[in-house]
Formats: C-alpha cells, sequence, structure tokens
C-alpha cells in the first residue's frame, strides 16, 4: 500500500517538484511566516514517480496568483503549481523566470553599491535568452547561480 | 530627438543616434570650449560635482564645461569632505544635492552608484565613473577622439591594451566600439586580460574581437592604440609587475611599423605605459583627447539641459 505522506487537499495551491530541501526557503517568497493561520503541509525529499527526490507545499484555502509563483523559479526552476477546487485540480502550470527579479537575489558584485546600507532592494533584470541570465540594475553585472544569493 | 532631463549611467543608455548627436554637438562646443567664443547657455544654472573618489581630468573638464557655459559649479571632492563619512546614505546625500543644483555629475567608490542616484534624483545624473563599473563620458570624449581624427569608426581597427580587467574606461568603450561595428583587439597580461562579462557583452552584439598577450604584433595593423595604465597593487610582487610593465610600454621606436595615420591615445595619468619619446611623434593624441574632455561635457550639460 502506497504511504500516504499528507492528505489530499479539498481547496487551495499545491507546489510539487520543487528541489529537494528548498520547501522552507520559499516560504518567504510566498509571504508565508510565523503569522500564517491557514493550514500548510510541507513534505521534504520524497520520491517522485520517476524516483528522484523534491519537495510538495500544500497552502490550504489559498489560491496564489501566477505572477507571484513566477519568483519561486528563481529558486526552484521546475517547480509545477496546481490550483484545486473541491478535490479537483482546476489549473496546473510550471514556474518561469520573471522579466525583472526585485528583493530575494543579492548581486553577486560584492563592492555593488545595493550591498551596502543603502536604502534599496536588489533588482536584476533579464539580459539574455537561452539560456536565460539576468544582469543586476544598478551596477549592470551578469549575475551566475541565483539561488546561491536568496536574501 | 531630445535628450533634455535623461540621466547618462552607461554607454549603452544611449543609442547611436545620441550618441551622433553628443559627438555633433561636441563638435560645436570647440570654440567656446577654447575660450575663443563666448557661449552662456547655461547662465543661472548649477552643477553639483560630486566627485566622492579621486579625479584630476574628469572633475576639472565637468567643472570647465559648465563655467564655460555660464554656468556655476559646487563641488564635493573627496568623502572626506562630504557626510558619507558621517554614515549618510548615497541616497540621502542626492536628494539633499538635487536641492542644490540643476544637475549632477557623480564619480563614486562602488558599483551601481550613479544609477542608484539617478533612481532617487529629480534631476538628471551623469555617471563620472562608479567604481570599476561604466565611465560613459570618457567613452563619449574617446569617441570624439577617434572620430575627429579618422572619420567613420565602423571602419577601423581599435587596439586596448594594458589593464583591462580593472580599467572601467576600457569596459564602457569597447562596449560602444563592438555597437559601431568596430574591430577591436583586446592585448594584456592574462591576470589583467579583459574581464568575462565584457566579452559576454559583446558576443550578445557579434562584435568582432580578438584576444592576445603580445602588442608589439599588433601595431603594424591598427588604426588606433588605446593604452591603459597598468596598477602595480594588481601583482603579486614588483619584480612581476616590472616585467609587464617592461613588456607593455610603448616607445617611439615601437611605432615605427604603424600605419601613417596610426593614433595612440591613453585615458590618462600615464606611468610607464607611453614613454616621452612618444609625445614627439605624430601619433600622440592623449592631450588632445584630455582637452576633448571639455567640449564633450559642454555637448552633454547642454543637451541635458537646455537642447
Amino acid at each position: 500500500m502506497k504511504d500516504v505522506k499528507i492528505t489530499p487537499l479539498r481547496n487551495g495551491t499545491v507546489i510539487d517538484h520543487i528541489k529537494p530541501g528548498m520547501a522552507l526557503k520559499i516560504l518567504p517568497l510566498l509571504n508565508i511566516d510565523q503569522d500564517y493561520s491557514t493550514g500548510l503541509s510541507i513534505a521534504m525529499y520524497v520520491q517522485s514517480k520517476k524516483h528522484q527526490l523534491k519537495d510538495i507545499v500544500k497552502i490550504e484555502d489559498k489560491e496564489l496568483h501566477h505572477k507571484e509563483m513566477n519568483r519561486l523559479a528563481v529558486i526552484t526552476p521546475n517547480a509545477t503549481i496546481s490550483i484545486i477546487r473541491d478535490f479537483k485540480v482546476v489549473k496546473k502550470f510550471k514556474v518561469k523566470l520573471p522579466k525583472v527579479i526585485e528583493g530575494i537575489v543579492r548581486c553577486e558584485n560584492i563592492n555593488c553599491i545595493t550591498n551596502g546600507k543603502e536604502p534599496v532592494v536588489s533588482k536584476l533584470v533579464r539580459a539574455q535568452e537561452d539560456p536565460v541570465k539576468f544582469k543586476c540594475y544598478y551596477c549592470g553585472r551578469i549575475q551566475n547561480m541565483l539561488e546561491k544569493r536568496i536574501i | 530627438m531630445s535628450l533634455k532631463g535623461r540621466d547618462i549611467v552607461a554607454i549603452t543608455d544611449l543609442d547611436m543616434d545620441e550618441i551622433e548627436t553628443i559627438l555633433n554637438e561636441a563638435q560645436k562646443m570647440v570654440p567656446a570650449a577654447r575660450g575663443e567664443v563666448k557661449n552662456d547657455s547655461l547662465s543661472g544654472m548649477i552643477l553639483a560635482a560630486l566627485f566622492f573618489e579621486a579625479s584630476t581630468r574628469t572633475r576639472l573638464s565637468f567643472e570647465t564645461a559648465m563655467h564655460r557655459l555660464g554656468g556655476d559649479v559646487i563641488t564635493i571632492a573627496g568623502q572626506e569632505g562630504s557626510s558619507l563619512i558621517k554614515g549618510e546614505t548615497l541616497a540621502d546625500t542626492i536628494r539633499m544635492a538635487e536641492g542644490y543644483s540643476d544637475i549632477i555629475a557623480i564619480r563614486h567608490p562602488k558599483e551601481g552608484a550613479a544609477r542608484l542616484s539617478a533612481t532617487f534624483s529629480k534631476i538628471p545624473v551623469i555617471n563620472g565613473g562608479d567604481g570599476a563599473g561604466q565611465h560613459p563620458t570618457q567613452t563619449l570624449l574617446d569617441l570624439f577622439t577617434i572620430k575627429q581624427n579618422l572619420g567613420d569608426i565602423s571602419k577601423l581597427h581599435v587596439t586596448i591594451g594594458g589593464d583591462l580587467k580593472y580599467g572601467r574606461t576600457t569596459h564602457s568603450l569597447s562596449l560602444a566600439l563592438g555597437r559601431m561595428g568596430a574591430r577591436m583587439t583586446f592585448v594584456a597580461p592574462k591576470r589583467i586580460q579583459m574581464v568575462d562579462h565584457i566579452l559576454d557583452d559583446l558576443n550578445r552584439m557579434d562584435a568582432s574581437f580578438d584576444v592576445v598577450y603580445d602588442i608589439k604584433e599588433t601595431i603594424p595593423d591598427t588604426d588606433v592604440l588605446y593604452m591603459t595604465r597598468i596598477q602595480k597593487e594588481r601583482f603579486p610582487d614588483e619584480e612581476e609587475y616590472m616585467k609587464v610593465a617592461g613588456a607593455f610600454r610603448i616607445t617611439a621606436e615601437m611605432l615605427e611599423p604603424a600605419k601613417k595615420k596610426m593614433i595612440v591615445m591613453h585615458p590618462l595619468p600615464r606611468i610607464d605605459e607611453i614613454h616621452h619619446s612618444v609625445d614627439a611623434t605624430p601619433h600622440a593624441r592623449y592631450f588632445q583627447q584630455a582637452f576633448n574632455g571639455v567640449p564633450v561635457r559642454m555637448a552633454l550639460l547642454h543637451l541635458l539641459l537646455e537642447d
């Protein structure tokens, strides 16, 4: 018999295929903190059908917007989002990197003004497609390995 | 096309037509820059020259440019003379300065400082150099000098030598030359060769360039030899610095196989890269280049404030 680690969701959002170990890192991006009062289930290092490890987050009674989900692509580019209503998937999509990433990733240039005490949030803008590359809006530096510099 | 009210933070902020407009305007400014004719078009206006890092040519030529247009200048020279040393943020300093002036020119040791200033300022901001980042007005005066001497830039082969890793002038210049279709050769010791992110940018724009290590072999085929200062502190010891500095010292004798019209440029200050014997050759253009900082910055101030 298959183990049921998380019960099915009646209404809400399921974030699946999260990079293993990254589930807790995406919660701040979804504005989920200690004040959050709705049901939330997190499964980490579970086996997918393809026998690969993944994390899953289920958020009860909350449908997340497409735009806010795309921010997750910075941390976990292969995540899929399912919107559930009355136990049925009404919408399913894969996260996609946005054109601008604000306040999520620190600029890799240690001498960039945004890494000091100025009252600005980091801002990376898409500089190249295929492979997608971002550059710092302020110093212009092309950025590598965004997931290593999550704020 | 109007540039009034614009910020000039990176050379890539300007399209080719806008660069052309600035260079043409600079040509018109030459007599006033020399003091031969009077130009009061910016009378009553104030430039805030906020130089949080050492500068001779850039600051002086910005100030001269504003005075030659009949305007006034307020200046911060070095962090010691400002509240930054007391811990004030640049964002606050900029919002203070915009109340005192009509346009801001800024140099700052941190990359991205000029873009941040432009974000907070309601008046135009011109980047006078931010850390190892961009220095667009130097690029404009470099392009102006090349065009003045040799005409169509797209047909030229420009060799850029010296410290290509830390020398910010070479970064802005190569991006502009790449967009204009010039062929480039980067010549430097491996330790201070052109940085990857600039080479990536050049590849993205399909620019034509080579990376080489021997300066002598590039001289006969080049139209512009653009040298930059090699900084001693980038080397682990004096011996290695001397070896590199020696190999990258241009002398009059080395220029013998050069094309007749080839020009030698340098953003100055020079240390050992160009021997004084070159000054007397018909190739030397670095002092003309330094002077050109005035008409080019006059053109920019005029176009951003008046037009």
